[in-house]
């Protein structure tokens, strides 16, 4: 989540900028397509599975992937559960996790960003002391302290990830607010009499909304691996609710004798985040070449 | 240059500060007592107090907090619950093995990406750069520990070719010298022990390497596809430089000072990222340690750790600032 920068296709030459589009095209689909399917199933999941979840089936338990049409396609965990539900319903809930962490991010990295660029001053020094602060800790850390100290569950883990990572947000968008501040139309708003509060929302949010689309992109990617890792380590989700990360923590004594419990989970987190990446690559290079030096990575 | 270094460096002190409060109050506010947990169930009254009294958790929060500044100044975050021992001993004896593991890591990252992102950035939309590219986006969408599992299950478990936990085989190394038992073994020649060493790290390392090598070289490539467009690239051709010496005594010297950043804002995703990696091989070091730490509620130990991470990421990025200067004679502070 820290990368400064991502790369992109820059280059000026007139051959390569002849094939940038239909690259652009392709990871663009790619990616949609990927983050589209997941998305789905996360929303039919309860309709799309096999089987309930959480049902323990103890005579079927360990039972290897049997392929499709099977009644097991994905075959079984330790206590016999079936896995390709298990897998389908924790798209749900990683994706609920992961969405959820992006827009509460967003909301206050974009309105502190806004009120600190807008305001400068005592107000800009406070807000970025905090953002120093906070910033201040690795990655994850900060994550783990939180859910070690305040206990497992979703609202927790909620905040857990959302302690750092409306911290991208909030720079890029003081940055450009510091931008707008002096541009003609606010002026013209201030001089029309419009309130602060009216030019913030009206006039300077909605020009923020295209870089933060992308920051999303990219923090809904790293949610997605930052609650896998803190549901793994034991600190994340509840072990009953059935997530990417709850499935792996629960493979992990079974390493050896049973890979495709590991795999298939795995495999979940790995297709969609790099779906996610896709996706934020392309509309990055779509919307603001120049995000690519802000930050705002993996 | 210095005074810039000096400001920086007194600018990292408050925010220090009001990490150890934060880290203070969190641990404070966490349900669940630790001497219960320590002393276990069959306690009564009496010892519980008893305990209490010895650890200070009796005395006011802010008195607690206080003490703890205090000690924390000269390093001292007083005695682990749980190792009966100075918390900073049991940091420092497990250090070594994460500071390796970091070490061996950005090795391999580096090695691998430097040369792959130049070789893509060099030649844009080739099938190496392609597959460059692909590659780097599979880096740094693969999560560390997936990969580590993963590793484990194929080179361990199926193939059984390399060792999937600890740092040695039992009674292979020498006595510890510096605690890093990979140049132990080297100052000790002892080659047994160094390759069982390198055999032991090899796949902790690689696991917590790949979203470095993913983001390294994604870096070098669009640093390296930027610094092509330069007129001096053109000159260095136009003078008939061979199209290698252009790339790697013109081109790639000045991509490197992105490559740098990166690489020190990804030492701190590192440091996180060995938490979860130790955990999976069993590894002996301070993240595997951080986790036993925290089921134990061991308040001291915890703190010391939470505050040595924090305090090795700020002084991080405060490095690869004064790295800059050197790197690049054109930045001045």
């Amino acid at each position: 989540m820290r990368s400064l920068t991502l790369e992109s296709a820059t280059e000026e030459r007139p051959a390569a900028q002849e094939r940038r589009l239909p690259r652009l095209h392709v990871k663009a689909f790619t990616g949609g397509a990927i983050v589209l399917v997941f998305i789905l199933a996360g929303i039919f999941g309860p309709g799309l599975a096999p089987a309930d979840p959480n049902k323990q089936e103890l005579t079927a338990m360990l039972k290897a992937p049997q392929g499709i049409g099977s009644a097991h396609a994905l075959g079984t965990d330790n206590l016999g559960r079936d896995i390709l539900s298990r897998v389908i319903h924790g798209s749900r809930v990683s994706l609920m996790v992961a969405f959820a962490v992006v827009f509460v991010s967003g909301f206050i990295g974009i309105s502190l960003g806004a009120i600190s660029g807008y305001f400068g001053g005592k107000i800009d020094f406070t807000i970025q002391k905090l953002v120093e602060v906070v910033w201040a800790f690795p990655p994850l850390l900060l994550g783990i302290t939180i859910m070690a100290f305040l206990g497992q569950g979703l609202f927790n883990l909620i905040l857990a990830l959302v302690a750092q990572r409306w911290i991208p947000y909030c720079r890029v968008v003081r940055g450009q607010t510091l931008s707008l501040r002096s541009r003609d139309f606010v002026t013209a708003a201030q001089c029309l009499g419009a309130t602060h509060r009216q030019i913030i929302t009206r006039h300077v949010i909605p020009n923020l909304i295209q870089t933060s689309l992308v920051i999303g992109t990219f923090a809904m990617a790293s949610s997605i691996i930052a609650e896998a890792s803190l549901s793994f380590l034991g600190v994340g989700v509840p072990p009953e609710i059935p997530t990417w990360g709850t499935m792996l923590a629960d493979a992990r004594i079974y390493i050896s004798t049973a890979w495709w419990l590991p795999l298939f989970p795995g495999l979940c987190i790995f297709i969609t985040v790099l779906g996610i990446n896709l996706l934020g690559d392309a509309l990055r290079d779509l919307l603001d070449p120049r995000l690519k030096r802000t930050g705002t990575g993996i | 240059m210095a005074s810039y270094l000096v400001r920086r460096l007194a600018g990292t002190v408050p925010v220090l500060l009001l990490i150890s409060l934060l880290v203070f109050l969190l641990i404070h506010a966490a349900p669940g007592d630790p001497t219960l947990l320590l002393l276990g169930e069959e306690t009564n009254a009496a010892q519980v107090e008893l305990a209490k009294q010895r650890w200070g958790l009796n005395q006011p929060l802010y008195i607690q907090y206080l003490k703890f500044l205090q000690s924390a100044a000269v390093g001292d975050f007083g005695r682990s619950f749980k190792y009966t021992e100075p918390v900073m001993r049991v940091i420092m004896s497990r250090l070594p093995a994460t500071i390796e593991l970091a070490v061996v890591a950005i090795i391999i990252a580096t090695v691998l990406a430097i040369p792959l992102g130049v070789w893509a950035g060099s030649r844009p939309n080739s099938w190496i750069d392609n597959l460059g590219t692909t590659f780097g986006l599979f880096g740094i969408s693969m999560p560390s520990f997936w990969l580590a599992i993963m590793l484990i299950l194929l080179l361990a478990g199926i193939l059984n070719i390399l060792p999937t936990s600890g740092r040695s085989t039992y009674g292979v190394a020498g006595p510890a010298q510096t605690g890093f038992y990979i140049l132990d073994s080297i100052l000790q020649k002892n080659w047994r022990a160094l390759w069982d060493g390198l055999t032991h790290i090899f796949l902790p390392a690689l696991a917590l390497g790949v979203n470095m090598l993913g983001i390294l070289m994604r870096v070098t490539r669009s640093a390296i596809l930027e610094v092509m467009n330069e007129d001096y690239v053109q000159t260095a051709r136009a003078k008939g430089l061979q199209e290698k010496k252009v790339v790697w005594r013109h081109v790639t010297r000045n991509a490197l000072i992105p490559v740098i950043t990166v690489v020190g804002l990804e030492l701190g995703t590192l440091l996180s990222g060995s938490i979860i990696v130790e955990t999976v091989f069993s590894w002996p070091g301070s993240g595997s340690l951080l986790i036993t730490a925290l089921n134990a509620r061991d308040y001291p130990l915890v703190t010391g750790l939470v505050m040595t991470y924090t305090a090795a990421f700020v002084s991080i990025n405060l490095i690869i600032d004064g790295l800059y200067a050197v790197v690049d004679p054109r930045i001045r502070y």
